[in-house]
């Protein structure tokens, strides 16, 4: 019997349609926009002004406290304009704009493709590292990952679980890097494992990706403490507490935090980053990017610069689509809609994914029929329907005596709602307020 | 681009289960005990389902139209099934206009006055047929023999009930274990050959939409095989005790409307519980009260009351029966 987690849970249609095209490296554009908050945290501050010349990977902004993550430019050339522009959340947010000038890199980076097996650095030096190449978490979250590699005092770190599941459908960004940089990862993964003193590591990926799990089955043999963990498809299975479930069986209670059951989780993703920071020197200032839709003419995998803007990956995939209703940056079921295709990529920029017009809108909304559906799917255990009837008729108190704060936002309750019923926008509502209330009472 | 592109908040896609869906496929799973009653009562099941659908959907849009003048939903099939329900929980030879009453208080009073399909505490169809049971008593407990019955003896234009046949005879003293050679084997009872209600005749024909139902995930087993379960078991315990005052539980099982009420009436969603430990509880509480009813009660039979009387506790199980939270401790 394959592992998964046991509560809840759905199953959206897979489409993996770029799962077969090798990541290809996207042109340099003409001008780069990066944000200087691409991370969960404080934003950045910022190191350069208009006029300025950077380099790849010079960093421009540096992280503004211990959650916070510093930034890098993904390219040479002359700082344009420093302006606040719509990002993948759909607000304008600081950014540095680059007129791109050739291609030079800071000298200290490796460019070379050899694999860099010795790991020299101590488990300190490697968290500095980590924090210094501003590393977030690359499967969307983007949590400043040093944060996660520094274990509090008290708390012990068992297990290091790397996350190659890649529940989303449509994007199949891990699964190419999983196949391409299968080395990298795995040295990444012993660093990661250094860092926090473990001897154990997981790395569970969902069995419609067999390539991967049998490449990584072969490689593994040479390397000490890492397991491959196959695991049966069930969205949200990339959902951290759900992965520690089903590789771990340990269940994080409500409102702690993975280390409290001893785990630590780390994309198949950033574990190559952390590689690249490590053994190259390498500031995190490239991603592969999905670039998918059931009518993209293309669909393709892209190594992309951060600050590209999504209109240059689109037409790498052929254009856009003339039946385009909505563009969404991330997966199907917990990505965000963009206002515009200049939006720029970001650390956390998983996919650009295409709809149709007919998949675009919503449905009509009808009465709740009572069916339970929505909260057999719930895998935190919630009841999305009496939540959404709360954050209606106002009852705070209410919502946080039932946990609201512990939704994952995965979606899967509304996905599988008979009548549609937009269960999550009341339930992110509901959240929100909940969290502001919890905060003026700590005042 | 110069387009206009949709903005929303994910989850941007959605599963295929609809209202629609899950409606019609309650209704194909209906469709063998229909053939059932049909073959069994020809033209007057006919008859009687034509017009408590009709009415039925007449009804629901009448009121959605004018009186609440709001959207009609009548398309999406809830009320096809509220009608084919109310016409399987009747005799065959009901008069039109009772038919069309019933329909008017399952819609009207089951249904819209608490705000449409969703919002209703109790099943519409049951309300209908509860309300001509308690107006129409004669009526609704007077059963036409079958077609066949009637071709072999044609003076048997009244067939009662196994339930009634017992529970006459109970009252009058006699023993069960005599009462029951006066009713059909248990074998024909199962294919329908028997009296009573449209659509409760054929538990063979009900199993089968539920097989349906189950496979296409449209309800759980949770509430048909706990009440069923409860029944045999209870009814097991009471005939043990006293095989001459009580039946044994295939009877029980295979009599009145328990196979339509734990297949298609129980399970309702919308007037069952949420959870899986709350449709057990309500599961049980029917089986309870069904044999409870059957045995120390005034009517023979019990399942309609059952029903909606643990209709009634549902907010209170909903509340008490949450669903396990992740990362709780055991
Ligand atoms: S309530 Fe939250 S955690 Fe539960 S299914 Fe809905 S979005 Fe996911
Ligand atoms: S899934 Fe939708 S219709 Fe079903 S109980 Fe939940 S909110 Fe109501």
């Amino acid at each position: 019997m394959l592992k998964t987690f046991s509560k809840g849970g759905v199953h959206p249609a897979a489409n993996k349609l770029s799962a077969d095209k090798a990541i290809e490296i996207l042109p340099l554009p003409k001008t780069v926009t990066i944000p200087i908050s691409q991370h969960i945290g404080a934003p950045a501050k910022l190191l350069v002004k208009k006029g300025d010349k950077v380099k790849v990977g010079q960093k421009i902004a540096e992280s503004g406290g211990f959650v916070s993550a510093n930034i890098h430019s993904s390219v040479s050339g002359t700082v344009s304009k420093i302006d606040k522009i719509f990002d993948a959340s759909g607000y304008k947010k600081p950014c540095v704009i680059i007129n791109v000038e050739g291609d030079e890199w800071e000298e200290n980076i490796d460019k070379s493709k050899d694999l860099k097996k010795d790991i020299s650095l101590s488990a300190e030096e490697i968290l500095k590292k980590v924090s210094e190449a501003g590393i977030v978490g690359l499967g969307g979250a983007t949590f400043p990952s040093h944060v996660k590699l520094s274990i509090p005092k008290g708390k012990k770190a068992e297990v290091l679980i790397l996350n190659g599941v890649e529940c989303e459908p449509y994007l199949t960004a891990d699964h190419r890097l999983m196949l391409e940089k299968t080395d990298e990862i795995l040295v990444g993964i012993k660093i990661l494992m250094k860092a926090l003193n473990v001897d154990k590591a997981f790395i569970g990926i969902e069995n419609n990706k067999p390539d991967a799990i049998n490449r990584f089955n072969k490689f593994v043999e040479n390397y000490d403490g890492i397991q491959v963990v196959p695991l049966k498809m069930k969205y949200p299975q990339g959902g951290e507490k759900q992965l520690i479930k089903a590789v771990a069986k340990r269940e994080v209670p409500s409102g702690a935090l993975p280390i409290d059951v001893g785990a630590v989780v780390h994309n198949v993703g950033t574990a190559f980053a952390v590689y690249e920071a490590i053994q190259k020197n390498k500031p995190l200032f490239e991603r592969v990017v999905t670039v998918t839709g059931k009518s993209v003419k293309n669909p393709l995998n892209l190594l992309v610069r951060v600050g590209t803007p999504t209109i240059n990956l689109i037409e790498a995939a052929g254009g856009i689509p003339e039946n385009t209703g909505k563009i969404v940056s991330g997966g199907p079921m917990m990505g965000k809609a963009l206002v515009n295709t200049d939006v720029p990529i970001t650390k956390g920029s998983s996919g650009v994914l295409l709809f149709e017009e007919k998949e675009s809108k919503r449905q009509d909304v009808q009465n709740c029929i009572r069916c339970g559906k929505c909260v057999s799917v719930c895998p935190m255990g919630l009841e999305p329907y009496l939540l959404m009837n709360m954050v209606e008729s106002k009852m705070w108190e209410e919502l946080e005596k039932n946990n609201v704060l512990d939704c994952i936002e995965c979606g899967s309750c509304m996905f599988t709602c008979p009548s549609q019923r937009p269960l999550l926008d009341y339930i992110r509502l509901g959240k929100s307020t909940v969290t502001k209330i919890k905060r003026s009472r700590k005042k | 681009m110069n387009k206009l592109i949709t903005i929303s908040q994910s989850p941007h896609v959605e599963g295929d289960f609809t209202v629609k869906k899950i409606m019609y496929s309650v209704l194909i799973a209906l469709v063998p005990a229909l053939a059932v009653s049909i073959y069994y009562f020809g033209f007057d099941a006919v008859r009687v389902i034509l017009i408590a659908v009709a009415a039925s959907v007449f009804f629901e849009y009448i009121i959605q139209k004018f009186l609440i003048k709001g959207k009609t939903t009548v398309t999406d099939g809830s009320a096809i099934i509220t009608g084919v329900l109310l016409a399987f929980n009747v005799p065959s030879n009901l008069p039109i206009w009772m038919i069309i009453l019933g329909a008017l208080i399952a819609i009207g009073v089951g249904k819209m006055t608490f705000g449409g399909l969703g919002k209703n505490p109790f099943n519409p169809a049951l309300v209908g047929r509860v309300f001509l049971l308690i107006s129409f008593p004669v009526d609704m407990t007077t059963w036409p023999s079958n077609r066949f019955a009637l071709a072999i003896n044609p003076d048997a234009v009244t067939g009662a009930t196994p339930l009634a046949i017992l529970k006459e005879g109970v009252k009058n003293g006699e023993k069960v274990t005599d009462l029951l050679s006066q009713i059909p084997p248990y074998l024909d009872m199962f294919f329908g050959n028997v009296g009573g209600s449209l659509g409760e005749i054929s538990a063979f024909a009900l199993i089968i939409g539920l097989l349906y139902m189950l496979m296409k995930k449209v309800i759980s087993w949770h509430i048909p095989l706990t009440m069923l379960g409860t029944i045999f078991v209870f009814s097991e315990i009471l005939h043990f005790a006293n095989p001459e005052r009580f039946a044994d539980p295939v009877f029980h099982l295979l009599t009145g409307g328990v196979m339509l009420g734990a297949i298609f009436m129980a399970t309702d969603m919308v007037t069952s519980p949420m959870s899986k430990k709350g449709m057990i509880i309500f599961g049980v509480g029917i089986g309870v009260l069904t044999i409870i009813i059957r045995n120390f009660g005034a009517y023979p039979e019990g399942v309609s009351f059952a029903i909606l009387i643990m209709n009634m506790f549902v907010p209170l199980i909903n509340k008490y029966c949450k669903p396990k939270l992740f990362g709780e401790k055991v």
